[in-house]
């Protein structure tokens, strides 16, 4: 909250408020961190003291329903600054494109359905009291004065609030289709017309209160409905945002960081250890070793150097690289696989919501039945107005308000629970295919594994030799040293002084120990043998030692896995690794039937056979090998490490290191089910008894109030057992 | 029955003023992080003076 300043006189006030407009348009210094990690009192306190603390910060403050953090600044600050910061007490924070998110226009809609809501409860409230004095009895010149002034209030606001409805109908129509919002639309107009009409005659039925609660009703599932929507789709737009868009090139010796959409044909870009690759490229400058495990789920580093192609989304490891632009923009490798990904998208069958469905079949039959009744009322009695009448309350009674909420109410619910758990939900029908689900299938690296490696087992040497790899291993960045040296010093193993230490890029670290050589790399430049597995060999005088390395299982694996066999499915490895390596997963995972050096089109082809069994395929993946196959797949999750293309690909993110999140997903998402159903059900109940009422020509506005009320709270109740 | 005539407007104007109050709640965004402001509470950080703008 922002307390102006008391001033003597009002318009002193108005030169420091365009200056502070002024300030927020020239400074842009506006920005928007992702913090998934917060949860709390405290984490609020600590990390807003910790970004007020920068020198420029004006205003920071946590959105902890959004996981968010805002920062005003007074001058243009660096985001790593506020990243570094957060990361020190312990918080991972992304930066966020503010304009990716179109976050402003969301917020409107969703405030002006609020507004909507609030102006309909009011109305109801209303128009209910005065109601009830007609219902318990008013007669004559009383009821009447009580029906024109809930005309009075009904009309406008129902006009206005039900806008929405109107418009779509209208679309709807216009597009010559029918939707839910079309009946919903004709209930009201036609409730509001036949009253009007009702009331000058003086007549005994006014449908006011039924108009304005069904709106109300039916608003409150449209907004809950928005909600779950918007929440998703920020979540998933702010992970887009984390995408590598820039690259850093030379032109005309000077280096300069460009979009990578500016890079053209044949510029040289500068990849620097531990960078990623933006697009294709060949090496002309500089050895190194890249690791393509995003690529292709191989998890051996490989040996790049002149003329060795690189493909965008590859990662350099050790020396920096110079390299030409082969392929840029949609012709890069990422092409080959959003072609892949294409395919896949066509041959899935598209999925129609239980909801879709109810409102196929309901729309139509709604328009006939009421069409009937004033058919049928008019041959009758050849009375006009009591047909009217009927054929109205027919619309009102069978209008979906129940409908409208027994999804949204359910979805809401579910996705809120889903979100506490890190979990994003991207499409609105996930839920309900997560809950067919039978078989699931994960990828193997960077999924099961979390791309850290760790050491098997020590080879047999001498306590000298261990800490002369100990210091070796220290001195290098490359990530199997890294894991080497963090493997010694867990062993106890000291370290020892070397002299001369230099790094060869692409090859290893070399040193002297005592005057004599040592070195530590690649099996071909220390003169070992090369192994299958990943490995890095040290080399002391004439000994050379084996270091042999294993994926690091990413943490809850074993109980997700456990939990799934447990419950009944089917869980299969696919990965593109080499045939040891998976083994030994699985075999650590307990998972009976996996599949090695997939390629993704084989990844597909075995979801799509899968699928050809008759079994509904949950694939869990990250890497861009995988996203043909999470594409073809029934439903598919990826974690939120993964690389946009695989994101975009799935309906599932999850936040976080650990896969444990995903535990109970499944069952959560078969309960969400039972929800919706139970809910359509008790909903068509409150329609089978009380339209035959109305046909009959019984219904009263008090029948017509009560049926519409009990089925909406009902279905909600419903919804919120959702413990 | 008289007494409708005043006691109608004067329902109609309470119900109206709750309708405005939930306009302004609404319009100063204080439905924009109902979980955060939730916890905020807890903290005893600003309990002795307002937080300075």
């Amino acid at each position: 909250m922002t307390h102006a300043p008391i001033s003597a006189c009002p318009a002193c006030n108005a030169a420091p408020l365009a200056k502070n407009i002024a300030d927020t348009e020239h400074m842009n210094g506006h920005i928007l961190l992702n913090v998934p990690t917060v949860h709390c009192a405290m984490c609020i306190a600590s990390i807003e003291k910790a970004l007020h603390a920068i020198d420029g910060v004006k205003e920071a403050r946590v959105n902890l329903t959004l996981r968010r953090a805002t920062i005003d600044t007074t001058r243009p600050i660096d985001v790593q600054v506020f990243i570094n910061a957060l990361d020190q007490i312990g918080y991972p924070a992304h930066e966020l494109d503010a304009s990716l998110l179109g976050q402003s226009a969301m917020e409107q809609t969703a405030r002006r359905l609020l507004t909507r809501l609030a102006v309909s409860g009011f109305a109801m409230m209303n128009v209910m009291l005065l109601s009830v004095a007609v219902w318990s009895g008013a007669q004559g010149i009383t009821r009447d004065m009580f029906h024109w002034i809930s005309a009075l209030i009904a009309v406008p606001a129902t006009l206005y609030a039900a806008y929405p409805f109107f418009a779509n109908a209208w679309g709807a129509l216009r597009g010559r289709v029918l939707n839910m919002d079309v009946p919903i639309s004709l209930a009201i107009l036609l409730a509001l017309g036949t009253s009007i009409y009702e009331t000058s005659l003086s007549g005994e039925h006014a449908y006011f209160d039924a108009a304005i609660s069904l709106t109300f009703f039916l608003l409150a599932g449209r907004y809950l409905d928005h909600r779950t929507r918007s929440i998703a789709r920020s979540a998933a737009q702010e992970l887009s945002a984390l995408e590598v868009t820039k690259a850093v090139i030379r032109k005309e010796g000077k280096e300069t960081t460009v979009p990578v959409s500016m890079v053209q044909l044949g510029d040289t870009v500068i990849l620097r250890p531990g960078a990623r690759m933006p697009l294709d490229g060949v090496v002309i400058q500089g050895q190194s070793e890249i690791d393509r495990s995003v690529l292709t789920g191989e998890t051996r580093p490989e040996f790049v150097t002149i003329g060795s192609e690189l493909h965008a989304g590859e990662v350099n490891l050790t020396g920096p690289l110079e390299l030409r632009a082969t392929a840029v923009g949609q012709d890069t490798s990422l092409a080959k696989i959003s072609q892949l990904v294409a395919i896949a998208e066509s041959g899935r069958s598209k999925y129609t919501s239980i909801a879709d469905k109810a409102a196929q079949l309901y729309a139509p039959g709604v328009h006939i039945l009421s069409a009937l009744s004033f058919v049928g009322w008019y041959l009758y009695s050849q009375d006009l107005r009591m047909a009217l009448n009927i054929a109205a309350a027919v619309l009102i009674i069978t209008c979906p308000c129940a409908l409208g909420l027994a999804v949204p109410a359910v979805t809401t619910a579910v996705s809120g629970r889903l979100f506490k758990k890190g979990l994003l939900i991207k499409s609105a029908t996930a839920i309900e295919r997560l809950a067919q689900v039978d078989t699931v299938v994960f990828d193997k690296t960077g999924t099961l594994t979390d791309g850290n490696l760790t050491l098997i087992d020590l080879p047999a040497a001498t306590a000298e030799q261990l800490q002369i790899s100990h210091a070796l291993a220290r001195s290098s960045a490359h990530p199997l040293a890294q894991a080497l040296a963090a493997a010694l010093s867990d062993h106890g193993v000291a370290e020892i002084q070397l002299d001369q230490v230099q790094e060869h890029p692409g090859y290893g670290v070399s040193a002297l120990y005592k005057g004599q050589p040592v070195r530590m790399g690649r099996a071909e430049w220390v003169g070992a043998t090369p192994q299958d597995h990943t490995a890095t060999w040290v080399q002391v005088g004439d000994n050379i030692l084996e270091f042999g390395f294993a994926d690091q299982l990413r943490g809850g694996a074993v109980e997700l896995i456990k939990d799934l066999q447990k419950a009944g499915f089917d869980v299969q490895i696919l990965s593109g690794d080499g045939a040891a390596p998976v083994s030994r997963v699985a075999q650590q995972l307990g998972v009976t039937t996996f599949h090695a050096d997939q390629t993704p089109e084989n990844k597909a082809a075995h979801i799509a056979q899968l699928q050809a069994e008759g079994r509904q395929v949950l694939m869990i993946g990250d890497g861009l090998n995988d996203t043909a196959a999470l594409t073809s797949a029934n439903v598919s999750i990826s974690p939120a490490t993964a690389l946009d293309a695989a994101r975009v690909a799935s309906d599932v993110v999850f936040l976080g290191q650990r896969l444990d999140s995903l535990i109970g997903v499944i069952a959560l998402s078969q309960m969400a089910q039972r929800r919706i159903r139970e809910n359509f059900q008790l909903a068509s109940l409150y329609n089978v008894l009380a339209v035959p009422v109305a046909i009959a020509g019984f219904a009263t506005p008090l029948i017509a109030a009560l049926a519409m009320s009990l089925s909406s709270i009902t279905v909600t109740l419903n919804a919120l057992r959702m413990k | 029955m008289d007494v409708l005539i005043y006691l109608i407007p004067i329902s109609i104007f309470l119900g109206g003023i709750g309708l405005a109050g939930f306009l302004y709640t609404l319009r100063t965004r204080q439905y924009d992080d109902p979980e955060g402001d939730a916890q905020r509470i807890l903290t005893g950080e600003w309990d002795d003076r307002p937080k300075p703008d």
